[in-house]
């Protein structure tokens, strides 16, 4: 049997491939095709949200205790928010495979 | 029915261009083709037609702009030959893919290099794969009443359309041209309602990347569309006869019914060539000639029924696909035999590149050349018919 891999039904496709249900891109998560994840040092984050700020996929948002803390379900694991940080308080660790 | 008038066929086709009531027209003029935009900006500029004439910078954006206007469900209307065709290369398989009811005329010109203004079908054949419904006019009157048909194939279909008129032999000349009243197009030609578009009062969107997870999921979707669109095509066509007479079929024959070797062409030099089989036929020759009036989809079944028993064919290209096994027709003729049970000798000839004439001596050489065939096979696979060694 060849493999299927695609994501669903040619029929199913609406004419063109268009997208009828608007904003539904958050439903496709992208974070798969990092290599390095950020980890978030909290002794050493004064919580500027210079991570937050820079961050080109929007993916980092505040938590209860004011930290600012990326969805890996979309970080690309680009390294700007590592870069970035005035306390060093961000590293990127090798995801495993 | 309507009274036969004088027209360039030009002039004509922008005329029954705009009885379809287009609302978008988008161009830049090229050689051959510019009769037919400059008429059609010269209706809107006299208030003659209510459309929106979109003077653009390049081929390039012209198609952008058809892309645009027919993504928001408007009837749009183009028209290109050769170098012009090729700078909209790259939107031509976007139109396609995102199933827009786009129709355009391509004036068929030669591409350079080396350049050259006149008439073959190297620019087409380029686009055999963009995934549009492609039709080959032989006269006027074919042209017009190919506008006519091209959009409600194109709008049931929802599929662009691109109609082929021999540049100069076609577009240049003077014809007598019977229009349909514009009552019975109503009829023919309902206003187009898209069931998608682009609409901020309910958003979709159009030109979604195709990961490899939905890529081939959406060519397959793309290449069964064509393929549903042939049923489509034949109805329409049935329907034009009913409602004016003139009767239009995928694959047009003449004398084809007990020839045993026949010639294939496509586009205006067909009518030179019945003369050519009017003349073999009164010397008790038995032969035929074929016509491809439509090339997309290919039209596989009409095609292998329409060459009956013949012997030999000669394919007559009118474009060089270079070093290939044939020219672009000719490839695909052999291929289509390859999937029948019929194996006629084929001869391949490249002719009429730039303009040059094909007279009706040429043709009747061609018909020799392929009974040759019967005798003994053709030595090439293609050959370049009438070139100075």
């Amino acid at each position: 049997m060849p493999r299927n891999e695609g994501l669903m039904s040619w029929k199913d496709l609406a004419p063109g491939m268009y997208i009828l249900e608007p904003g539904n891109s958050v439903k496709f998560r992208t974070g798969d095709w990092r290599s390095f994840r950020p980890v978030l040092d909290k002794e050493k984050c004064i919580k500027c949200g210079q991570c937050y700020i820079l961050c080109p996929d929007g993916c980092y948002s505040e938590d209860e205790e004011g930290y600012f803390v990326p969805d890996l379900n979309y970080c690309k694991g680009c390294g700007i928010c590592a870069s970035i940080c005035p306390k060093k308080a961000i590293t990127m660790v090798l995801e495993e495979a | 029915m309507g009274k036969k008038v004088a027209k360039e066929v030009s002039i004509a086709v922008a005329e029954a261009v705009a009885q379809c009531n287009v609302d978008v027209i988008s161009a830049y003029p090229i050689t051959p083709q510019t009769h037919i935009v400059e008429h059609l900006s010269e209706l809107v500029a006299n208030g003659e037609l209510d459309a929106e004439f979109v003077p653009v910078e390049s081929e390039h954006a012209a198609l952008s702009v058809c892309i645009g206007a027919a993504a928001t469900g408007a009837r749009v209307f183009t028209s290109t030959a050769s170098q012009g065709l090729l700078l909209m290369y790259e939107n031509l398989f976007i139109a396609s893919n995102y199933r827009l009811p786009i129709v355009m005329v391509i004036a068929n010109r030669s591409i350079s290099g080396p350049i050259s203004i006149w008439n073959d079908h190297s620019d087409v054949m380029t686009t055999r794969d963009a995934g549009w419904i492609q039709l080959f006019a032989e006269n006027g009157q074919e042209a017009v009443d190919l506008i006519y048909q091209a959009y409600r194939i194109a709008e049931k279909c929802l599929l662009p359309v691109a109609v082929n008129l021999d540049g100069f032999t076609l577009t240049h000349v003077v014809e007598p041209i019977e229009f349909i009243d514009d009552e019975l197009l109503k009829k023919y030609l309902p206003p187009l309602k898209m069931k998608y578009k682009l609409d901020p009062r309910n958003p979709i969107t159009i030109g979604a990347i195709g990961i490899p997870e939905i890529y081939t999921e959406s060519k397959k979707a793309q290449d069964e569309a064509l393929k549903a669109s042939y049923p489509v095509i034949l109805r329409a066509w049935r329907e034009f006869a009913r409602l004016t007479g003139r009767k239009y079929n995928p694959v047009e024959t003449y004398y084809m019914e007990d020839a045993e070797v026949a010639l294939l062409i496509m586009g205006s030099l067909a009518e030179t060539a019945m003369n050519a089989v009017d003349y073999l036929r009164e010397k008790g020759k038995r032969v035929g000639l074929l016509r491809f009036r439509l090339w997309r989809p290919f039209p596989q079944r009409e095609f292998i029924k329409a060459i009956g028993k013949v012997k030999a064919l000669g394919v007559v290209d009118r474009a060089v696909s270079h070093c290939s096994t044939g020219g672009p027709v000719g490839i695909e003729v052999r291929s289509a035999l390859y999937q029948s049970n019929k194996r006629p000798r084929v001869v391949n000839f490249i002719a009429g590149l730039s303009g040059r004439d094909v007279t009706v001596e040429d043709f009747v050489e061609m018909f020799e050349r392929t009974y040759q065939a019967l005798k003994e096979k053709p030595k090439a696979a293609y050959e370049i018919y009438g070139v100075k060694e």
